[in-house]
Parts: structure tokens; C-alpha cells; sequence
């Protein structure tokens, strides 16, 4: 693997991770409990995918096959994504999508973090900008785990049950492979053993505040997104977001 | 005698005669009529979207910062950008993303921050470099009545940029144009 094929699979991931968070939280505009809460997921939805796009952006420069970001976006298969396992998985009830948020949102503002000093320019700069909105998401999706884990004993038994539920999709995000040691070692990427440690930390003392138990530190976890194998969830979720662009190719408003 | 305008003529709005060449101060003047899509009481320069402007020869080369990455606006506000120019006759012009320093709401002027007060959105409070934004919530003044006997109701409202906020006194729901 050259360093450029490896910063093209990492701003895929990064990409990749954004767009389909953005597209599950957006099938909760016209559910959510709330007006308040539907105006935050789409803001949250908004903002990924406006990361995702600079992401993509870049990653279709450094490709240099003509493709551009919609490309990326649009028209490429299920295998040839590489976004995280636990962005892909279904949005649940509410409880689900929080904890499935807020543990995205702790790993991916430590990375954004670390990445602010990549000796990539210009990753460090969308991470900067980046990093100053999912402050705010890890503000939110904290805060209702706290409000449900400490809540009604309802609250408490359902977001238990979605922090147990989605705990084998958190351990992906912490790994790396080829490709992470490579810019690592490059300068550009980030430091996963100090996102992992700093990610469990942030993740230990929310659930504690929560009253929630953690799940045993062994437990099994899932692995693939990075490299292009999904769970069932993604090809329908790509079904719908993709549908248009290859119905009609290249169509405008 | 009402002069005619022909509908394709770009050069409309024309200011300088031909062959002259205005200075960065009068463009950045006329930039200020550009007015924000989503809060049209400010304009792009004040709310410091528009980092610098710089003659590269002939070409007028237009360094914009975005606010938020996913906002909507962004494609709309570089439009008008681009349309305010080449009616002022200055088609021969570049407009330029710079993502670094990333936007923050220390760059809207005071100015900026009375009008979006009058306008009845609540204007960042204090500074985004001096504190963390981990922190706790700011005090948030209530544009309508200036109490800050006031309670966040989300921290996301009807833009990236908002949040939506209630004020406990005169019970008037406000935008708050958060702090980044």
C-alpha cells in the first residue's frame, strides 16, 4: 500500500462514517419525539455531511480518477464503502440512536482532535472546523445518556439495553490497520492508541454518571467497515440514498 | 429622464469609470450590501465571512471562510458574492475557500452583534477562544425584554448556527446564535 492509496482509504472512512451517519439520522425527521430533538438530528445530520463532503472532496483529489465527491457519494456499491460498522446500524428507538451517537461522537471528537495537528494541512483544517460542531454533538448525545440512563426506570432499562445493543459496533473505530499505522507514522493520521484511551475514559465516566453498567471490557467486537464488509444494513440504507443519482444519471434542480 | 436598462447587461450597477480599477476599501464597501440569506439584518463582511481581498494583477482575488460545514448557505452566500461583483463591473474576479483559521463568532462585529439583538436573535455571548466550549451554558441575555432569566430549550435550533432558547420572564421563545 503506497501513502497515497492509504490517505485515500482513510478520508474515505472519514467520509464514508459522515455521510451515513447523516443519511440514518435524517429517517428520524418527521419521527422524533420532540420538535426540539428533530431540529437537533438534523443539524447533527447537517453538520456530518457537511464534513463528509469536504472529506470526499479531498479524497477524490488525492484519487485523481475523475471521480468527484457525489461521485464517491452516489454511485459506489456497498463493498466499496468504508465507513464504520456502527454508523451503518438502525436507528432503534431513541435510546439506540443516542447511545449509537454518543459513542460515535466521543471517538470521533478525539480524532478530529488529534488530527488538528496532521502534518496534512489540509486535513487539519477541516478537522479544526470539524471538531468546533462535534463539540457540540458530544455535548448533546452525553447529556441524553446521562438524562436516560439516570432517569425512569423505563428510561434507564431502555438505554441499557441500546448501550448492550450497539457495544460490539464500538470497538472498530479503535483499531487500525495497514493503513492507519502508514500515516501514522507519516505524520497525518492520528494516534489511535491515545483516541482509545482517551475515548474510554470519556465513556467510563458518562455511563457512570448514567448509573449504566459498562459492558465487560473483552467483549467480542465487529470488525470490516474499514475495509469495505458491512452489515446487512448498509445496502438497503445505500438503496434509498443512492436511488435517484442512478435512476437519473446526473440530474439537477 | 428614467434611463433604460438593457436586462443582459451585466455592468449595470457599474461604479468606476472604465479602465479604473476600485480599491480593496471600496469593494469591501460594496461586499457590505451582500446580506447573510438566513439573516438578512447582517452582512457577509460583518459576520466575517469574507476574510480578504487582494488585486493578483487584474483579477480580484475574494478569500471566504464558511461558517458551519454543512451549511446551506454557503453555495448561496458565494453566489451573491459573485453576482454583487460582476454587477459592480468587476466580473474579472476569484473567489477562494480558506478553511484555516476554521470561522468563529469572535470575527462578527459589535455592530453585527446589536443588529441581530434588534433583529431578535441573541448574539454570541463572550468569546470562543477564552473559554471551553465543553464548559458550561453561557448566561444568555433575552433579546426582547434583557433579562437573563433565561433557559436553553436545545442547544440546535432553526439554523446550524442557533440554538433555541426560552426567556422565564417575558416567556418569548429566542434564536441564540451560538458561540464557536
Amino acid at each position: 500500500m503506497t501513502e497515497q492509496q492509504a490517505l485515500f482509504e482513510y478520508l474515505l472512512r472519514l467520509g464514508d462514517s459522515g455521510t451515513i451517519l447523516s443519511q440514518r439520522l435524517c429517517e428520524w425527521i418527521g419521527n422524533a419525539p420532540a420538535l426540539e430533538e428533530e431540529l437537533a438530528i438534523g443539524n447533527v445530520a447537517l453538520d456530518l455531511l457537511g464534513q463528509a463532503r469536504a472529506w470526499l472532496e479531498y479524497a477524490a483529489e488525492v484519487e485523481g480518477a475523475g471521480r468527484d465527491a457525489d461521485a464517491l457519494a452516489f454511485l459506489r456499491h456497498e463493498r466499496e464503502y468504508r465507513n464504520l460498522l456502527i454508523v451503518e446500524q438502525a436507528n432503534g428507538n431513541f435510546a439506540d440512536t443516542m447511545a449509537r451517537q454518543y459513542l460515535f461522537d466521543a471517538w470521533h471528537y478525539f480524532m478530529l482532535q488529534a488530527l488538528c495537528t496532521s502534518a496534512d494541512e489540509r486535513i487539519a483544517a477541516i478537522a479544526a472546523k470539524g471538531l468546533k460542531e462535534v463539540t457540540y454533538h458530544l455535548r448533546r448525545s452525553s447529556a441524553w445518556v446521562k438524562r436516560l440512563g439516570d432517569g425512569t426506570e423505563e428510561s434507564h432499562a431502555k438505554m441499557q439495553d441500546a448501550i448492550d445493543e450497539i457495544w460490539t459496533y464500538s470497538g472498530e473505530m479503535l483499531i487500525g490497520d495497514e493503513a492507519d499505522q502508514l500515516l501514522l507514522e507519516a505524520g497525518i493520521g492520528a494516534d489511535l492508541e491515545q483516541v482509545k484511551q482517551q475515548w474510554q475514559a470519556h465513556v467510563t465516566a458518562t455511563l457512570a454518571e448514567a448509573t449504566l453498567t459498562q459492558p465487560a471490557e473483552d467483549s467480542y467486537m465487529q470488525t470490516g467497515g474499514k475495509q469495505g464488509y458491512h452489515t446487512e444494513q448498509l445496502g438497503f440504507l445505500l438503496a434509498e440514498m443512492q436511488y435517484l443519482p442512478r435512476a437519473y444519471p446526473g440530474a439537477s434542480w | 429622464m428614467v434611463q433604460q436598462h438593457d436586462s443582459n447587461l451585466i455592468a449595470t450597477d457599474r461604479r468606476w469609470p472604465e479602465g479604473t480599477r476600485p480599491s480593496t476599501d471600496e469593494i469591501w464597501h460594496l461586499l457590505e450590501e451582500v446580506p447573510d440569506p438566513e439573516v438578512p439584518v447582517v452582512n457577509v463582511v460583518e459576520l466575517g465571512i469574507v476574510r480578504e481581498l487582494a488585486w493578483n494583477g487584474d483579477i480580484l482575488e475574494v478569500t471566504l471562510t464558511p461558517t458551519y460545514s454543512g451549511c446551506p448557505a454557503t453555495h448561496f452566500i458565494e453566489e451573491e458574492i459573485g453576482a454583487a461583483l460582476n454587477r459592480a463591473g468587476l466580473a474579472n474576479h476569484r473567489l477562494k475557500q480558506r478553511l484555516a483559521p476554521a470561522w468563529t463568532t469572535d470575527w462578527i462585529t459589535d455592530a453585527a452583534r446589536e443588529k441581530l439583538r434588534a433583529f431578535g436573535i441573541a448574539p454570541p455571548q463572550g468569546s470562543a477562544s477564552k473559554r471551553s466550549l465543553l464548559g458550561e451554558d453561557p448566561e444568555v441575555t433575552c433579546p426582547q425584554c434583557g433579562s437573563t432569566h433565561t433557559e436553553q430549550v436545545s442547544e440546535f435550533g432553526s439554523t446550524a448556527c442557533k440554538a433555541l432558547y426560552r426567556c422565564k420572564e417575558c416567556l418569548e421563545p429566542f434564536d441564540y446564535f451560538k458561540c464557536i
